[in-house]
């Protein structure tokens, strides 16, 4: 996602002028919303939803001065619903104790200020929010200011505001709340200043999150908590998928499931069939009762240990061209190192397996879920359903993780529950299990690299020849336009081919392969193997170099100060290069992605021989830091997830046959198994960068690099096995 | 006819007896904090009291619980313990996407209910069935420790600068 990154700083930023006062609600109060620039395609085809919804707001300041923010992005553990009130509070100077935040339904007004489209993904939430929620928050104040100023006949330019109230020169004060009726009334202004950095007092500081309290007393609703008391007469659906990607019903019989008290229907999909009764318990034992014969669809039979093989031999050859370079250095090396790696098919594993509620009427279609692409879906929906996208309500709802697996561009999920409702005509939740979350697919693919690099006498690199296959996740999805080019997924090889090391003579090369697995983005997308290869064969070279890990790096990072400078942070709070306790090892690896910088040192020992991770001290450089309370815990978050995938995620097929199935066959980290972390944020910034995704690509190489230091044995496939 | 009480409240119900107490909870009664994530006792998202004692809800069928005392996440704050180990949560700032907490904290409550000061590997051990995919067990480990009054306040949130109070 580098390049969507890239492409998006090229665009130009949100235009205030497009601000707009939305109508008030009924409840009265000043609300911000957002026009859409004239002409634009998605504005024709996706009109806003009627009045009598809760308006497409993105601020509403009620007569209570309690401040909403509608939040454009999934909440899914990022802490979106904290980050993007502190943007709006900073500049609307309010009481922070008195916002409040609501996931913001599909709407076109909602669109990412990037990317078009209404979505949550590449860590850009902040990066992609920050003028446009500042510019909403300071917009509002001085709205309020000018009502305040109106009323006291004094000039607004002699009024301040402090923590939710307006200042007048002779020391008048009035409150947000009881301004914002006149507020509302005036004309939004067409350009507003933003604060000076140095004038933050809440961007910046550590805050503890919005949502924590509806998440401890169990009264949070996730998608999957949509009852009947929300939508009158909701039935759950259960699905029976195809055992093998691809293939069709050809025919089934239900006798069984009929029989179970509770089901209603049991209707058939483009996918599989559903069982649909009055609860989950009765919708899966009529599941499991299905007996359904299917037909498979040719070259489904996929087997990992086969493809393993085949992208081996293919790496053996040079690909498509990702990264021009002459190689020729390599044949004058002192020392070459040639190696191969491998890393697996991935799934996502949210703590929340998929689900998607919908209601269908004769004119409208209702849908809660967890989204990362919410006006994809909504459109995708509405085409099922026979209906036009604005007909389609989509509700966002807050999401048990996700990782990438809520923004599938196909919508399979949203499709699928669509298709179920509208041929049961009731409402319908529709819950996968466990189970079918983890062999319906859309998985992080599996890919092989090889490299041949090589140093000289002095310990130079000479050469770096680098061969990367895979299949691609963008091909055939409207992402292909901006990612792939000349043949080149660039998600495949993001990371190698952007390298910001200076190395002489480096080629690398793409061979997209195709299995018939529905692949994905998986948090970090290609950084989560690149960074994997790229740092571990630093580490080899390093060595080969007879230098430090560390000062060989900084030998290639002379341009990049920025990852310089991080890199030796982590060095130091870690004590590199002073001693540890027999048994135990260190391994460091840096690594950038989505604007951002995190450098790793991962301390390991082996217990019963098995890889302990016992300590990683994380340097990260995100740019301008909003919220280093949620930075911190995402970076932790993103470690453990990419331990998990170090140490245990694997997703194999025998026979076109997903051979996981649940958390026993699919092992992530547990309690006992955690690492002490130090996260350490860089100071400095003007702008925020990435935060959700770049501390996960490091921790691999940093345990493989480690674990070398250890033991003096290369680990160069994932899950890792000593 | 099972007879069993659900937070303090008697219930009797001709469901069949094979039914798990997770989907009677959450279907029949809409008691949703208590969540779905395996339905193999794998991962702990589901996780209730049984007569004071951590239950996997995924596996518990209603027939095994027949006149005994049912507590879920929508209760456990008037619990002097669950209410402690709730507002160290929000202390520690432990929740992420927060699909786990509920059974995090189910398990949290009855390690407390049974060990007033527990060890690291007190700890450990009682938490160990409960999988968190946004890897938030450090911060669970410090509320547990502060919930026990044997930790201190590990984020670095100034008390007197980040104020804490705002609400969903």
């Amino acid at each position: 996602m580098k390049q969507l990154f890239d492409l998006a700083s090229d665009l130009p930023p949100v235009k205030r002028r497009q601000f707009l006062k939305a109508t008030a609600a009924a409840t009265g109060g000043l609300v911000i919303g957002f026009a859409l620039p004239p002409g634009n395609k998605m504005a024709q085809a996706q009109s806003a939803p009627k009045p009598n919804t809760t308006p497409n707001a993105f601020l509403r300041i009620a007569r209570d001065g309690s401040v909403t923010v509608q939040v454009k992005h999934l909440e899914f553990g990022q802490g979106v619903m904290t980050s993007l009130p502190m943007l709006v509070a900073e500049e609307l100077d309010c009481d922070w104790a008195k916002v409040r935040a609501e996931l913001a339904p599909a709407a076109p007004q909602f669109a990412h200020t990037m990317f078009g489209m209404q979505m949550t993904g590449g860590s850009s939430s902040v990066v992609n929010s920050w003028t446009q929620m500042r510019t909403v928050g300071a917009t509002a104040r001085a709205m309020l200011i000018s009502a305040a100023a109106g009323k006291w006949k004094v000039n607004a330019a002699d009024c301040r505001t402090d923590n939710g109230n307006v200042i007048g020169p002779a020391g008048q004060k009035e409150s947000y709340g009881a301004l914002a009726d006149a507020a509302n009334a005036l004309a939004v202004p067409g350009e507003v200043k933003l604060k000076d950095a140095k004038d933050f007092r809440i961007i910046g500081k550590p805050t503890r999150r919005i949502d924590a309290r509806a998440k401890v007393d169990g009264s949070a609703k996730f998608g999957l908590d949509v009852t009947a008391k929300m939508v009158p007469n909701l039935h759950t659906a259960v699905v029976m998928h195809p055992p093998v990607f691809g293939a069709k019903v050809k025919r089934f019989n239900a006798d069984k499931v009929n029989g179970v008290p509770g089901v209603t229907h049991v209707v058939q999909t483009a996918n599989g069939i559903a069982v649909v009764a009055k609860n989950f318990w009765a919708a899966k034992t009529g599941r499991d009762l299905l007996v359904v014969e299917w037909e498979l669809a040719p070259g489904s039979k996929a087997n990992t240990v086969d493809l393993k093989k085949s992208y081996r031999a293919l790496a053996q050859k040079t690909g498509a061209i990702a990264k021009a370079g002459n190689v020729d250095g390599l044949k004058a090396a002192a020392k070459t190192i040639t190696a191969e790696y491998e890393v697996p098919f991935l799934a996502h594993a949210p703590m929340e397996p998929l689900n998607c509620v919908v209601n269908i009427t004769t004119d409208s279609c209702e849908i809660w879920v967890g989204s990362q692409l919410q006006t994809v879906d909504q459109g995708a929906a509405a085409s099922v359903a026979g209906l036009k996208p604005e007909q389609v309500k989509l509700n966002t709802m807050i999401a048990g993780g996700g990782f990438g697996r809520r923004a599938n561009t196909g919508s399979d999920y949203i499709i699928e529950a669509v298709e179920i409702a509208k041929q049961a005509k009731v409402p319908v939740k529709m819950v996968w299990t466990r189970e079918d979350d983890m062999k319906a697919g859309y998985y992080r693919p599996m890919f092989v690299h090889r490299v041949a690099a090589g140093v000289d006498s002095a310990g130079k690199i000479v050469g770096w020849d680098h061969t990367v296959v895979g299949q691609s996740i963008v091909a055939g999805t409207p992402f292909e336009a901006f990612l792939i080019k000349n043949g080149i997924d660039e998600t495949s090889v993001e990371g190698v081919a952007d390298t910001p090391y200076d190395i002489p003579g480096m080629q690398a090369s793409l061979h997209t392969t195709q299995t018939g697995v529905p692949v994905l983005w998986w948090r970090s997308v290609g950084n989560s193997h690149t960074a994997f290869v790229m740092e571990t064969m630093m580490d080899d070279l390093a060595r080969a170099a007879d230098k430090d890990a560390v000062a060989f790096r900084l030998e290639y990072l002379a341009k990049h100060p920025r990852i310089a400078r991080t890199l030796t942070m982590a060095a130091e709070k870690a004590g590199w290069g002073t001693p540890l306790p027999k048994g135990v090892a260190r391994g460091i690896a840096v690594h950038q992605s989505f604007g951002s910088v995190c450098a790793q040192v991962a301390e390991v020992s082996l217990e019963k021989g098995q890889i302990k991770v016992r300590r990683v001290v994380a340097a990260l450089d995100c740019g301008l830091a909003v919220n280093p309370l949620t930075i911190s815990a995402q970076v932790e978050s993103a470690i453990v997830y990419g331990l998990s995938a170090a140490l245990y995620g694997q997703v194999t097929l025998k026979d076109g046959v997903v051979e996981q199935s649940n958390f026993h066959d699919y092992p992530v980290l547990r309690f006992a198994d955690m690492p002490k972390i130090e996260v350490h944020i860089m100071p400095g910034g003007t702008v925020p960068t990435g935060v959700g995704e770049p501390a996960t690509p490091p921790i691999a190489p940093a345990v493989s690099n480690a674990i070398f230091a250890l033991t003096g044995k290369r680990l160069r496939e994932m899950p890792f096995k000593v | 006819m099972i007879r069993f009480s659900v937070n303090g409240e008697r219930l009797e119900t001709n469901i069949s007896g094979d039914t798990p107490l997770l989907w009677f909870l959450r279907d029949n009664l809409q008691l949703t904090g208590t969540k779905y994530g395996c339905g193999m006792a794998l991962c702990g998202a589901c996780m209730v009291h049984v007569n004071g004692e951590p239950a996997f809800s995924c596996i518990t069928r209603l027939s095994a619980i027949e006149g005994k005392r049912v507590t879920t996440i929508e209760s456990i704050g008037s619990s002097p313990i669950g209410k402690k180990v709730q507002a160290a949560w929000i202390a520690e700032d432990v929740v992420q996407c927060g699909y786990c907490q509920s059974g995090q904290i189910m398990s949290a409550t009855a390690l407390l209910g049974k060990h007033k000061k527990p060890t690291d590997a007190q700890i450990d051990d009682a938490m160990n069935g409960n999988i968190c995919r946004c890897g938030t067990y450090s911060r669970v480990k410090a509320a547990i420790k502060v919930a026990a009054g044997s930790g201190t306040s590990t984020p670095a949130v100034p008390a007197k600068k980040a104020p804490t109070k705002a609400k969903v």
